[in-house]
């Protein structure tokens, strides 16, 4: 069973790893290398499930029957680039972050964040 | 001609005018003029939007569905564009409150947003509403995922221009939490090819029923069902909308809460009952049997949590959850009239929510400040606006001839028609937890006197200006009048839930 | 920033530019026959600039892509994109129906797709230099 699934298996470990990365990590950054990781799993499980027994890549060659699926490769090629754009946005917030709060630890930013509700309901009371 | 191209040009009028937008201040970024250019263009391509929106509900109404070809390849193998009643319902909510949204925004904008990026601000709202708008409107599985990204990257954009630093956390908050849940989608999309080897919405409807005992199904519907509760949020995946909506600049709240969350309720209605056949959903998946207590601790919970607020906008944040509630509470009872119910709250909740964040925003612009303790005296300070507050407060609750009333009621009546003497409870305890945050600001801004600020001669009126009066007044009266006159709201919901459930 | 790298950094650098900037042209506009297309070539693009910045320094590469100017850029290429499907619409199909653009659907195809890829890679390249450019600015 492992033997001949195991381009799922590579997918789902990379996508737990992945995950666990977003969860536990306090780095703001490297929960985005987190995320990174997360949606590149599921770019391997889409590319791995588009290849055809005894095809070739998908570029039109005199001679060559049998071509491999190029619907998921264009999918995920529109999908790496909307990853990109999320890891560029993701990065250009924390820099603003790291500007305004000197720090990109998550525990601080919250330990900062809740100062200010504190000091906020003393002044409401 | 272009009558044949309007599903196409719902999406491509706010696409092409998105980078216009940002070309407008030619010379120099920040310069008064081109700001100004920037709004006008931003509200003319709303309010386009909203004409196209009402073309097509004509269209529809009279002919039926509405397939567009993109690229003239036929479907399943090209990108279909497919307008149908749920859409067009979905489609008429976005563009209206965009066009609202951009009328009232000019003064709050200048206020808060750097004058550098104004431009770039209404340039990255269009293509927002590219996004929200071609979700609503394609019929392509993978399609809808671009355009919930496209529609999300904007938002994650839009809401870290707040002027408080903690919109930076909020947005990058949301953006973690909104990217998993997009791949998520994805995933489940994935899976579905591979099983079927088709993208199109139509399509896929055809070829699920005979792959029911197949655990990949049962894997994709797992992966759509909690991708799309975190674009819902739905609780307890709902973490990133209190402070996104409380931090982001005022005008963005008031469409992100009336938008984003409804198109995201449309996604789970079209994957739900229009993809896996409501008889699969409810049937095979027991997808009411999740919903149902979730909804339920989200109405409850959320409400109490609003109750303990001193930031207005966190309050009406968390109310927001609260009203995802009881719109899934009305999918999970499984009927048609649930269904029915749960969308028609989505149509009057967008008129309920967007006022009252619009209301806000004249109040940040008046006061600076959305803390309840300067909401003393306000009633006198900024009658209009808090006539407003007071009666969208009342169609929050419910009260009889307000919108919020015709959406609880049917909501109850769905209810009792299952003997659901639980639902029908909590929805009237839901009702009960709104008087009492809604009162909260009622009473000090009419019953406790106004703080006196240093200076300033505390009596003033400070009334909001005229360009965002009108447009909150407007929703006001939409409310008034989806809450006397049904037929519209009620009866497209209805042909739109019998013509999606078998 | 004013300190100088090292010289083989430099004279490398001088060697490695060109070869770049005309792979990513390659890359470009051989889509159709091999892999490629607008985002890689665009990527390439911006790689090449950014490997420029990076060892001569922003001010330097901003005589030639000045900031203002490749800010432009960005919506100029999603111009050029939407304009296809519109020209598309005007000429008689539907919305990025190549087929009609030119006098037959091949001739159409080749150019529809010519100049989508086209308005894809100028996009691509600009948002990537001018992200670099942002957070180099962040920097200082």
């Amino acid at each position: 069973m492992f033997a001949d699934y195991y381009n799922y298996w590579v997918a789902i470990i990379l996508m737990m790893l992945g995950f666990y990365i977003v969860i536990s990590d306090a780095n703001l950054i490297k929960k985005i290398i987190g995320l990174t990781i997360f949606q590149t799993s599921v770019f391997i499980l889409f590319i791995s499930m588009s290849k055809v027994e005894g095809g070739t890549a998908p570029i039109l060659a005199d001679g060559i029957t049998t071509y491999s699926n190029p619907l998921p490769h264009v999918l995920i090629l529109t999908a790496i680039v909307v990853g990109v754009a999320t890891t560029a946005l993701g990065l250009a917030i924390t820099a603003r972050i790291h500007r305004e709060y000197g720090t990109i630890d998550e525990n601080i930013i919250h330990a900062q964040d809740e100062e200010e509700y504190e000091d906020d309901d003393e002044a409401a009371s | 001609m272009l009558s044949q191209h309007l599903a196409v040009l719902q999406v491509v009028v706010p696409l092409i005018c998105a980078p216009l937008c940002a070309l407008l201040p030619l010379a120099k970024p920040g310069n008064k003029l081109g700001n100004n250019l920037a709004w006008l263009l931003a509200t003319l391509v709303s309010l386009t939007t909203f004409i196209i929106a009402l073309l097509l509900t004509k269209e529809v109404s009279l002919h039926g569905v509405i397939s567009y070809q993109l690229g003239g390849w036929a479907p399943p193998w090209g990108i279909e564009y497919r307008i149908d009643h749920l859409s067009v319902y979905v489609l008429l909510i976005v563009s209206a409150i965009a066009s609202i949204t951009m009328l009232a925004a000019r003064k709050s904008v200048e206020q808060e947003i750097a004058h550098e990026k104004i431009s770039l601000f209404y340039s990255a709202f269009l293509l927002c509403l590219t996004g929200l708008l071609g979700i609503v409107a394609t019929g392509d599985a993978f399609n809808i995922f671009v355009f919930l990204e496209i529609s999300s990257l904007s938002s994650y954009a839009l809401i870290a221009l707040g002027n408080n630093r903690k919109a930076l956390t909020a947005s990058y908050q949301y953006l973690i939490m909104g990217t998993i849940g997009a791949t998520f989608i994805l995933i489940g999309v994935g899976l579905l090819y591979m099983l079927t080897g088709t993208l199109n919405i139509v399509d896929l409807q055809a070829r699920v029923p005979e792959l029911l005992s197949s655990r990949t199904l049962h894997a994709a519907f797992a992966f759509f069902t909690v991708g799309i509760s975190l674009k819902l949020a739905l609780l307890p995946l709902h973490l990133w909308l209190p402070n996104a909506y409380a931090y982001a600049p005022s005008m963005i709240t008031v469409f992100l809460s009336a938008t984003a969350t409804k198109v995201s309720l449309y996604v789970l209605f079209r994957f739900f009952f229009g993809l896996f056949s409501n008889e699969i959903t409810f049937e095979e998946f027991q997808l009411d049997k999740i919903l149902l207590p979730l909804s339920i601790l989200a109405i409850l919970i959320a409400s109490s949590v609003a109750i303990f607020q001193d930031n207005i906008k966190r309050m009406l944040a968390y109310s927001s959850v609260a009203q995802i509630g009881y719109m899934t509470l009305g999918i999970s009872l499984a009927t048609k009239s649930g269904s029915i119910a749960g969308m028609l709250h989505l149509f009057n909740h967008a008129l309920i929510k967007g006022g009252l964040f619009l209301a806000m925003a004249c109040i940040v612009l008046r006061t600076g400040s959305v803390q309840l303790k300067n909401f003393a005296g306000l009633g006198k300070r900024m009658p209009w606006t808090m006539a407003a507050i007071l009666l969208l407060g009342l169609s929050l609750i419910g009260v009889p001839s307000t919108a919020g009333f015709i959406s609880k009621w049917y909501l109850l009546i769905a209810a009792l028609e299952q003997n659901n003497w639980l639902a029908a409870a909590v929805i009237v305890g839901g009702s009960l937890l709104a008087i009492i945050y809604i009162w909260k600001i009622v009473e000090y801004a009419y019953l406790k006197s106004p703080i006196r600020q240093s200076d300033k001669y505390f009596n003033e009126r400070i009334e909001a200006p005229l360009q965002m009066l009108i447009p909150l007044w407007l929703l006001v009266a939409a409310n008034f009048y989806f809450g006397l006159k049904t037929s519209f709201s009620y009866g497209f919901a209805e042909t739109a839930i019998n013509n999606l459930f078998l | 920033m004013s300190k100088k790298r090292s010289l083989i950094l430099r004279e490398v650098c001088k060697l490695i530019v060109p070869a770049v900037l005309l792979y990513a042209f390659y890359v470009q506009f051989h889509g159709d026959y091999g892999p490629g297309g607008g985002f890689q070539a665009g990527v390439i693009f911006a790689a090449a600039v950014i490997l420029y910045a990076l060892v001569y320094g922003r001010e330097k590469t901003q005589k030639v892509f000045p900031a203002s100017v490749v800010r432009y850029f960005i919506s100029i290429g999603l111009l050029l994109y939407a304009s296809v499907g519109v020209a598309s619409l005007v000429m008689g199909g539907n919305y990025l129906d190549y087929n009609v653009l030119s006098h037959d659907p091949i001739h159409g195809q080749h150019l529809g797709i010519f100049l989508i890829e086209l308005g894809v890679g100028i996009t691509v390249a600009a948002v990537m230099i001018m992200i670099f450019y942002m957070l180099d600015e962040y920097a200082d």
